[in-house]
């Protein structure tokens, strides 16, 4: 009977590990369970229609992010600007003209550092070279600016696992029937490589809702609304606090109800991306036809 | 005649070939000019902060910033030491590194190998959800929950204690905490994505030779996913020791010995918290410990670099 090699041994180790894979995998879960939960629980009930569509007043003591929303627009808006291009360009040279050598490896290397730099270093780097040596002062445009640093590994590093997945047939097609590089780029490349580079371009959005650091002392925290006509251009170089900042200058100085507020309009951003994203990913999938 | 002549040419593919291969050769240079600006963004960036980081280390003298621990920038006699705050930043780092990576590898493999695939489809868009959620949110919970738990502990523990300071729960651990739950996200996606890239054959070595799954995972899986699951600790590293809103009020805000009930102040808190109001010495010793956060994570992505070199050489 004991001789079955089927079950003979139960390991006690085995059983250890296995409970505690599973309950390493339940912290995680519950941890992201637990902040939206709170968040959304403490958060509810200061977000109304005021809360997102005023200004903060202090004659009438209301308080509102109308400002930080259209700030954080803002600052999507011209850090996409000018890292969408860029990062574009960086992935196809990459790609498409370098050859494997020093120069590559070297570019390669920067990118993956400035990944890694911590969005603090971004924040003093765009405070003293944008803010003061270029002499935009706190300003939404230092601000874009020094995300757009930031950003650029992103949208660099999805266009170039985009440009790699279009198939060299293609290339080789365009390129016998006549077609110039930059024509083929432009034709069929760019088209094929679409979803990675518009992907690449929702994960830097997600970025910049989310970041802190880097924007307190470049684009300062102002929240006033542009004025119209050319106030809409002024406001560029005005100082303009995004969600996060005004979520952490709540924080210090202990409004905790609007903090929450923020939060949970964060959070719902955060999560709209999130979802975005997936879609995305799973509509232009090559592999699921 | 003649007219037409020259319009036929005009059309003939020689003609354009001209303007065509001035637009090629553009693109190629405008490609070239965008690819070089990641490397103008790094080197400008180093130049920077070792252009305003040096002075005060001239001024001040770099034994008295980097190897004193008092701190008081705003007194008459003002005094410049960082050592406490470096300390604070290692000690706090490796402590965050110590909690978040088992769970965040153990998640990997329940990940990559143990969970059912359903259960796999709900952990997998958590985790990338946890990795979306701005770091002051976390902030903002660590003060609204750690806090009060760790004050609370705190009084348990230091009732009849006539010397310590009593800090309302923004210590150390609160801030490590957080720290170790905001790098869980990167530790789990780049361990998981390694565990799956080991090739299957091992794994089905292992079983036919009549090992545990448990133990396939753990003698087999782990070990050749090695330079995969390093990476992931390497970048772990670098985002706790570069995290900065999440724990500047978490932490407390006093200079202070990094031990678990202290006050402490990490490289980049301190940086939050005093640009706003420093002026001259005081900001460019600011400064100073931007760069001393700089070159740290330098050295994180070098070693990183030769990490993943020698990790490629392994699999040739």
């Amino acid at each position: 009977m004991n001789n079955s090699i089927i079950g003979k041994k139960t390991r006690v180790s085995d059983n250890i590990l296995y409970a505690v894979i599973y309950g390493s995998a339940a912290i995680s879960i519950l941890l992201l369970v637990g902040i939206m939960g709170y968040v959304f629980v403490r958060g509810i009930s200061n977000v109304n229609l005021s809360f997102l569509t005023t200004v903060p007043s202090t004659i009438k003591g209301t308080f509102g992010i109308a400002g930080n929303i259209v700030n954080t627009l803002y600052i999507i808006f011209i850090t996409l600007l000018f890292a969408t291009p860029i990062g574009v360009g960086a992935a196809i040279y990459l790609n498409e003209y370098a050859k494997p050598g020093k120069v590559v490896s070297i570019i390669e290397f920067t990118t993956e550092v400035l990944s890694g730099i911590p969005s603090i270093i971004f924040g003093l780097f765009g405070m003293v070279f944008f803010g003061n040596v270029c002499g935009f002062g706190y300003s939404i445009l230092t601000g874009s600016f020094t995300l757009t640093l930031m950003v650029l590994p992103l949208i660099t590093r999805n266009t170039q696992e985009a440009l790699k997945t279009v198939p060299e047939s293609y290339r080789s097609g365009a390129l016998g029937m006549g077609a110039t590089k930059w024509y083929m780029i432009r034709t069929i490349l760019l088209p094929s490589a679409m979803p990675g580079i518009i992907t690449g371009v929702i994960l830097a959005v997600g970025r910049i809702v989310g970041e802190s650091a880097a924007l307190l002392f470049t684009a300062g925290s102002g929240y006033l609304l542009p004025k119209a006509g050319i106030g809409f251009l002024n406001k560029i170089m005005e100082s303009g606090g995004t969600l996060t900042i005004q979520l952490y200058l709540c924080m210090s100085k202990a409004q905790y109800g609007e903090a929450f507020g923020i939060a949970l309009v964060l959070l719902v951003i955060v999560l709209l991306i999130n979802m975005l994203t997936k879609y995305l990913s799973k509509k232009f999938d090559v592999s699921q036809g | 005649m003649v007219i037409k002549m020259d319009e036929k040419e005009t059309f003939s593919i020689i003609g354009s070939h001209k303007t065509k291969s001035v637009i090629e050769k553009a693109a190629h240079i405008i490609f070239t000019i965008c690819a070089c600006f990641a490397i103008c963004a790094v080197a400008s960036i180093t130049i920077y902060m070792f252009v305003n980081g040096t002075p005060a280390l001239a001024k001040v003298g770099i034994t008295d910033i980097l190897f004193h621990s008092v701190w008081k920038p705003t007194a008459e006699n003002p005094q410049f030491g960082i050592l406490f705050v470096i300390l604070t930043s290692i000690v706090g780092t490796f402590l965050a590194i110590l909690i978040g990576v088992p769970i965040a590898l153990m998640t990997a493999i329940f990940l990559a190998e143990v969970a059912p695939k359903r259960l796999a489809a709900i952990v997998k868009p958590a985790v990338e959800l946890l990795a979306g959620i701005p770091s002051v949110i976390y902030g903002l919970l660590g003060i609204l929950i750690l806090n009060p738990i760790m004050y609370r502990i705190e009084t348990a523990i230091f009732k009849d204690s006539q010397t310590h300071q009593f800090t309302g729960g923004a210590n150390l651990i609160s801030a490590v905490i957080v720290l170790a739950i905001m790098i869980l996200p990167t530790v789990i996606n780049i361990s998981e994505s390694a565990i799956k890239a080991v090739p299957p054959h091992l794994k089905s070595a292992s079983l036919a030779l009549g090992a545990s799954y448990i133990q396939t995972i753990f003698k087999v899986i782990i070990p050749a996913a090695k330079s995969g699951i390093v990476t992931a600790v390497v970048l772990g590293v670098g985002r706790a020791i570069g995290e900065a809103m999440a724990i500047t009020l978490v932490s407390g805000s006093s200079v202070n010995l990094p031990l678990p009930f202290n006050s402490v102040r990490f490289l980049t808190t301190a940086i939050v918290s005093e640009m706003g109001y420093a002026s001259d010495t005081h900001r460019q010793v600011l400064f100073t410990i931007g760069l001393v956060l700089f070159v740290f994570i330098m050295l994180i992505n070098i070693t990183l670099n030769t990490v993943l070199k020698n990790g490629g050489k392994e699999h040739e």
